[in-house]
């Protein structure tokens, strides 16, 4: 058997034993928990959590409904996509809006314009709102440093805190999911993979997503170090130039802060090529919100981010 | 040959455990340019000449601040050959609870020690608690071999010692590796070192790519705790009914006969079922959906069991906790033992012993468990459970203890008697 051989058939092996991993904690959650919600945004890693839900209750319906909390700021391709997979699989959503935390005073808008860190307020709002008590999240533990501390159930407290001390062993496959009224779960069924194990995983099991990751002709502007697409989030401003570039996304988020990146990748075996290659994270690439400090996203995670 | 290999980091404090797991993702190219650069930046901020691997992986603002490991971390990386998932445990004596939660799970576990001080109470202690959860493999990393001038005979002693020590605890030649390592300059870590050419054996890579992990015994009786009951209620599936679960051990093929426990009720398999299409055998680690030939009254916290080699079924429960709380066990205790999928009360009837690492032997009934102390008891229970010797079936014979007041998990659990199995070396 040839390396490469060898290498294919350890990364299918890998991915089969990911997905029993987070299949076994999409049903321990439905069946500890009374009001579960999974975080979806229609980025790569919501959507790979929601296909990895309809396979754990197939037959059966995906037992739980989706919470989006939209920054205003996001591209109408992800949009689209989002609605489109609500409806073709027949699920709920709820959106929680920023914009309304915003127009009835409850958060104010930042000077520098960016909502991804007003996210929180919204999201604890709806989760107490709605009586969530397990929140599903795409999170994985390469991502960040303090990513990699989290549990895959992971309390947090009635201010929806995350207390890195104070989280509880876990052991085996065996999830504790109790919590106190006013307290939830912050799921993970992600934890394990890496953002190759993401995209082999949509390669293999051609999973759809919004086009703006793969490359496209874009008009762009240099903020930061990263190219911004233009939109309601301030930009470009007269001393920043457009360019039309060839870009794609390595993350979605909110568009004020997620950069693109020059590329030429358009299928999804691009992208893994392109993925395997690249010298830089994908939050590092494009996420100006973790630049802020070296426990930026820690920092975050304590007041209630996921 | 697995091509995951899920490993765990242990030792004491300062001998380098997150240089060396920065140094492993560093060699095998994990570490990213934006990631070195921060490392980089935060090495000078700290007046460092070179960059200190360690940030790479001391992720919380407290550990950054004290230069320790305070909670376990979990690292990625892959070779051609293989992924690994990492689990990188602290080395105070205080978090040896994270010793367990990162050993539940790994087939191999990275022992370190300083070269300079060779096997220690804290190194002899973590592997007691590395054989009593079952890790079946063992590496002594012996680190910071360059301040030992590359001494072979210093080595030597170290790795005779640390053999005799694993022998003790039931590991049988062959499981256990010694490694004369420098974390810090990369000596026979993913590269064989100039500076021992008196080492004949793998670097720690090449041990971990290649290293067998056993597959689940072809002969393991069937188990599968149903964590959910699948009953769509659609105009397409009006009548399914399926229980879905992740197998734990052994197979399960269409037309097997099985016995649903704790109540004793017995059907055929008639169905194995996935998203993608029904199986014709599935194993142990897969999560199934499996449908029943006859229509039985079968909820969560039910397992489904082969006919041949029964678990046991009752409500005393003889086992070993790891307590991992704070607050000391006694004797009447009531508490919550969560077991498979199902979650029964539980009363402390006795502590029957308390376990010594260093002279690895038992303290007959202590009056507590305190904080890192493993003990075995006597536990009776609400109601009837299914359960499996620790040693021949370790996820149905594991079990978390829970506080029913705030819901912490105070211990890990092993039903049956598992320092009766330290000291005889495994077949």
């Amino acid at each position: 058997m040839t390396t490469l051989e060898a290498a294919t058939d350890a990364a299918k092996d890998n991915l089969a034993a990911l997905e029993s991993e987070a299949i076994h904690i999409f049903r321990e959650v439905a069946g500890e928990f009374d009001r579960p919600v999974i975080l979806f945004s229609g980025g790569k890693d919501s959507t790979l959590l929601l296909h990895l839900a309809i396979k754990a209750f197939w037959p059966a319906p995906v037992p739980f409904p989706l919470l989006h909390v939209d920054t205003g700021h996001n591209f109408e391709e992800v949009l689209e996509f989002r609605d489109g997979v609500v409806d073709r699989h027949g699920l709920r959503l709820v959106v929680a809006k920023v914009q309304d935390w915003i127009d009835d005073g409850r958060l104010t808008e930042r000077p520098d314009g960016t909502r991804n860190p007003l996210q929180t307020t919204p999201l604890l709002d709806t989760i107490a709102e709605q009586k969530y008590d397990a929140v599903f999240g795409g999170g994985r533990r390469d991502e960040e440093r303090a990513r990699a501390k989290e549990r895959i159930f992971s309390l947090r407290n009635a201010f929806g805190q995350w207390e890195p001390r104070r989280q509880r062993p876990e052991l085996w496959n065996l999830y504790n999911g109790r919590h106190r009224p006013g307290e939830h779960v912050r799921v993970f069924p992600l934890s394990n993979w890496t953002e190759a194990d993401v995209w082999n995983y949509i390669a293999r099991e051609r999973i759809e997503l919004p086009s703006i990751y793969y490359a496209h002709r874009r008009k762009v502007y240099r903020r930061d170090g990263m190219w911004l697409t233009e939109g309601p989030w301030g930009g470009p401003r007269a001393d920043e130039e457009v360019k039309e570039l060839t870009v794609r996304y390595r993350t979605v988020g909110d568009g004020s802060c997620t950069g693109a990146v020059e590329s030429t990748a358009s299928t999804v075996e691009d992208v893994i090529a392109e993925v395997q290659a690249s010298r830089l994270t994908e939050r590092g690439a494009t996420r100006a919100d973790d630049r802020l400090s070296e426990a930026a996203m820690e920092d975050r995670k304590r007041e209630g981010y996921f | 040959m697995s091509s995951l290999l899920r490993l765990a980091t242990a030792g004491s404090v300062d001998d380098g455990k997150s240089t060396l797991v920065g140094r492993l993702l560093y060699d095998t190219k994990s570490v990213l340019a934006d990631q070195l650069d921060a490392v980089q930046r935060a090495s000078v901020d700290r007046g460092l000449s070179t960059p200190d691997l360690s940030l790479l992986v001391d992720g919380l603002r407290s550990e950054r601040e004290q230069g320790i490991t305070i909670d376990v971390a979990y690292r990625y990386f892959a070779t051609p050959r293989r992924s690994f998932v990492l689990a990188d445990t602290p080395g105070h004596v205080q978090y040896t609870r994270n010793t367990v939660t990162g050993a539940s799970t790994a087939q191999l576990a990275v022992l370190l020690v300083d070269a300079r001080n060779g096997v220690v109470e804290q190194t002899r202690r973590h592997a007691a608690v590395l054989a009593l959860l079952g890790v079946p493999r063992l590496v002594l990393a012996v680190n910071k071999i360059d301040l030992l001038d590359y001494d072979e005979a210093g080595f030597a002693v170290i790795a005779k010692e640390f053999a005799a020590h694993a022998a003790s605890l039931g590991y049988p030649e062959g499981t256990v590796l010694t490694v004369p390592v420098s974390a810090l300059h990369g000596d026979n870590v993913a590269t064989h070192s100039a500076n021992t050419p008196w080492y004949s054996g793998p670097t720690l890579l090449d041990h971990l790519e290649t290293v067998p992990v056993a597959p689940d015994p072809h002969d393991a009786p069937f188990r599968l705790p149903v964590q959910y009951v699948i009953r769509p209620r659609t105009a397409e599936y009006p009548d399914y009914r399926g229980y879905a679960g992740q197998i734990s051990s052994g197979t399960v093929r269409p037309g097997d006969e099985v016995v649903v426990l704790p109540q004793g009720s017995r059907s055929t398999v008639e169905r194995v079922d996935t998203h993608g299409g029904p199986l014709a055998e599935a194993g142990a680690g897969g999560s199934v959906t499996v449908v029943l030939a006859d229509d039985l009254d079968i909820s969560r916290g039910d397992l489904i069991a082969g006919v041949a080699n029964r678990p046991t079924v009752t409500d005393e429960l003889g086992a070993v906790l790891c307590w991992l709380s704070g607050t000391p066990l006694r004797p009447g205790a009531r508490l919550l033992v969560k077991h498979g999928a199902r979650t029964v009360q539980a009363i402390v009837e006795e502590l029957t012993s308390r376990f010594d690492e260093q002279s690895l032997s038992t303290v007959e009934s202590p009056d507590t468990l305190e904080l890192n102390e493993i003990g075995g008891v006597r536990l009776r229970l609400a109601e009837e459970i299914p359960v499996d010797d620790y040693a021949r079936s370790p996820r149905t014979g594991a079990f978390l203890v829970i506080e029913p007041k705030d819901g912490d998990t105070l211990a890990a659990g092993m039903v049956g008697d598992r320092f009766s199995a330290l000291g005889e070396p495994a077949a």
